[in-house]
């Protein structure tokens, strides 16, 4: 119990922002129109994209002058986060535009 | 490694890092209203515009004002090469996103998902090394987030595969053992490798090992699940690529990574409850898969179907005042959405009203008909949720049902014994006619035979949907 007790008191910063996103998340989402399941989604997907930083970080302070698996790994998932990002996005948009033009 | 959401160590006070900081706040500010903003059809546009830009923010303030623990910033020969890779990255997505059809959407957005989760699990493995031996709690999130990581990118590749009609559902009652197998040996290893007491560098096979784990459950977790499961699976591997993006953030104690990646854990699995309810199915009962042979089991009553022709359909048509059209996966896969827009017009000139029935699982993801319908210009005030259009169905002169089938099998409110049992269902069976696009007597995704084929009230045209609407539309231009 003690110990329980000292993780979450060492921790408590990190378990209020999990337990206020998870409620954030939860609330921002409830209640959203069928109509806008798939685009939410694919949006939704595009900020999970954050991973990106990541990937910048790591590979921002990489060691350029020597050849390693490692760099050729973090350039990968540096691709492959801005594909998430971007592409995300764009489709996102996309549907969204499809949505739209239909008010006449 | 993890520390809070303020910056405890004064000491490491500095200007450039506090700017970052607060862009990270700024940037998580402009995920949840860009959320917010996504959930109202007005102005959905703008927040996906406004999540763009806080990524597109914290990007930019990262690349600048970032410093490793030794105080040293990103140097500029580094700077260059993030940006050729984002910018190879950025080509390919926008170039992708603007060329695949629309109808290739659910397949699309999977493929994206396993790109997030692919660089979640990448970062997660580079950074293990860097982890001391023994901090539980950072070996800990690198751990999780290389094995959510990886089972979201593999699971979402083969759901992509699916999508795209590159791999067929394999469902074998031994599968779900191997996958329960599979998944407490991979949190086994997890655990081995947390709890270690060896450096990371001694570790090496085990976090290799724990990588194929998770991949290859990553597959054989997807692999048994069937097409009307979809969206259940495509909403809940988009969770797991919020929740492995979090955890890579809590290796750089990263705030925007911790919340955006949180927020969109939360969303998805919101999503996939929502897809769960609709299906009156837990997620358990999804992955688990309980549908297959089992279904056989129900016989039930059958009787005769009765076939329309084409002519007695369009006169039906024309002189019916309230049509609802009911659509399933089928008419994404005739294609047949442009042309029964066409039909749409054609009967809204008689004046005939005209609505489309939507079921919230109709499709191969979440939302798939509506899509769908969008792109062939079909106004978004005619689509109808199930449960506004259900107490109008009596008024309703002709239900059209095309390429859907177990949404509106009667046999989830009157056959305990059916797979479907206590499923939400379009109450096509109220209306006072009902025509069935179909191309033959097969049966719907649960294997189970539908009553409303043998209802009295109900026609069927077979055929493709594409060419049966093409046929009718012409029938109904030359009366």
């Amino acid at each position: 119990m003690e110990n329980v007790l000292h993780y979450f008191f060492e921790y408590k910063e990190t378990i209020f922002i999990i337990a206020l996103s998870i409620f954030l998340g939860i609330e921002v989402i409830s209640h959203v129109p069928a109509v806008l399941h798939t685009p939410l989604m694919s949006g939704a997907n595009a900020i999970s994209g954050v991973i990106i930083i990541g990937g910048i970080i790591l590979v921002g302070h990489a060691n350029l002058t020597t050849f390693s698996v490692e760099l050729v790994l973090g350039l990968l998932a540096l691709i492959f986060g801005t594909l998430n990002v971007v592409g995300g996005f764009a489709v996102t948009d996309r549907m969204l535009e499809m949505f739209k033009k239909k008010k006449k | 490694m993890i520390q809070g959401l303020i910056i405890t160590d004064i000491a490491g006070f500095t200007a450039g890092g506090a700017i970052l900081e607060l862009s990270y706040l700024i940037a998580a500010l402009l995920f949840v209203t860009g959320l917010k903003l996504l959930s109202h059809p007005e102005s959905a546009r703008r927040g996906n515009l406004w999540a763009f830009g806080g990524m597109a923010l914290a990007m930019l303030t990262t690349l600048i004002l970032h410093r490793n623990p030794e105080g040293n910033g990103i140097p500029l020969a580094n700077v260059w090469v993030i940006l050729a890779a984002v910018g190879v990255g950025a080509a390919i997505g926008w170039i992708i996103a603007r060329r695949v059809k629309m109808t290739a959407m659910p397949q699309l957005v999977s493929f994206y998902n396993a790109t997030g989760g692919a660089a979640s699990a990448l970062v997660a493995l580079l950074e293990y090394p860097n982890a001391v031996a023994g901090d539980v709690q950072s070996i800990l999130v690198t751990v999780l987030g290389l094995i959510i990581g990886s089972v979201a990118f593999s699971g979402s590749m083969i759901a992509y595969g699916k999508l795209d009609g590159k791999v067929g559902d394999i469902m074998k009652p031994f599968m779900t053992y191997i996958n329960l197998f599979l998944m407490v040996l991979t949190l086994a290893l997890g655990a081995y490798i947390v709890t270690s007491p060896l450096p990371p560098a001694e570790l090496t096979w085990a976090i290799y090992a724990l990588l194929f784990l998770s991949l290859l459950y990553g597959v054989l977790f997807v692999m048994p699940i069937g097409g009307a499961d979809m969206p259940v699976v495509i909403s809940l591997l988009n969770a797991l690529t919020g929740i492995a993006a979090a955890m890579a953030g809590f290796i750089y104690s990263n705030q925007a990574m911790i919340l955006g990646g949180i927020l969109v854990g939360a969303a998805g699995m919101i999503l996939t409850v929502l897809m769960c309810k609709a299906m009156n199915r837990s997620l358990i009962n999804v992955i688990v898969g309980a549908f297959g042979g089992s279904a056989a089991s129900v016989g039930g009553e059958q009787g005769t179907v009765k076939e329309i022709t084409l002519s007695d359909a369009a006169v039906l048509m024309s002189y019916s005042q309230r049509i609802v059209i009911i659509p399933g996966y089928g008419l994404a896969v005739a294609q047949a959405q442009h042309i029964a827009q066409e039909l749409d017009e054609l009967l809204e000139s008689k004046g005939v009203s005209v609505r489309y029935a939507i079921h919230p699982v109709a499709g191969r993801m979440p939302g798939h008909m509506n899509v769908l319908l969008a792109e062939a210009d079909v106004p978004y005030e005619k689509l109808v949720e199930m449960d506004d259009i259900n107490p109008d169905m009596p008024n309703v002169d002709v239900a059209i049902v095309v390429g859907a089938n177990d949404v509106v099998n009667p046999a989830a409110y009157n056959d305990p014994g059916s797979p479907i049992y206590g499923m939400p269902i379009i109450d096509a069976h109220l209306a006072k006619n009902i025509i069935i696009m179909k191309r033959g007597m097969g049966k719907g995704y649960a294997g189970i035979e539908n009553a409303l084929f043998f209802n009295d009230k109900t026609r069927m045209l077979f055929g493709d949907a594409k060419s049966s609407i093409q046929k009718l539309v012409a029938e109904i231009k030359s009366m």
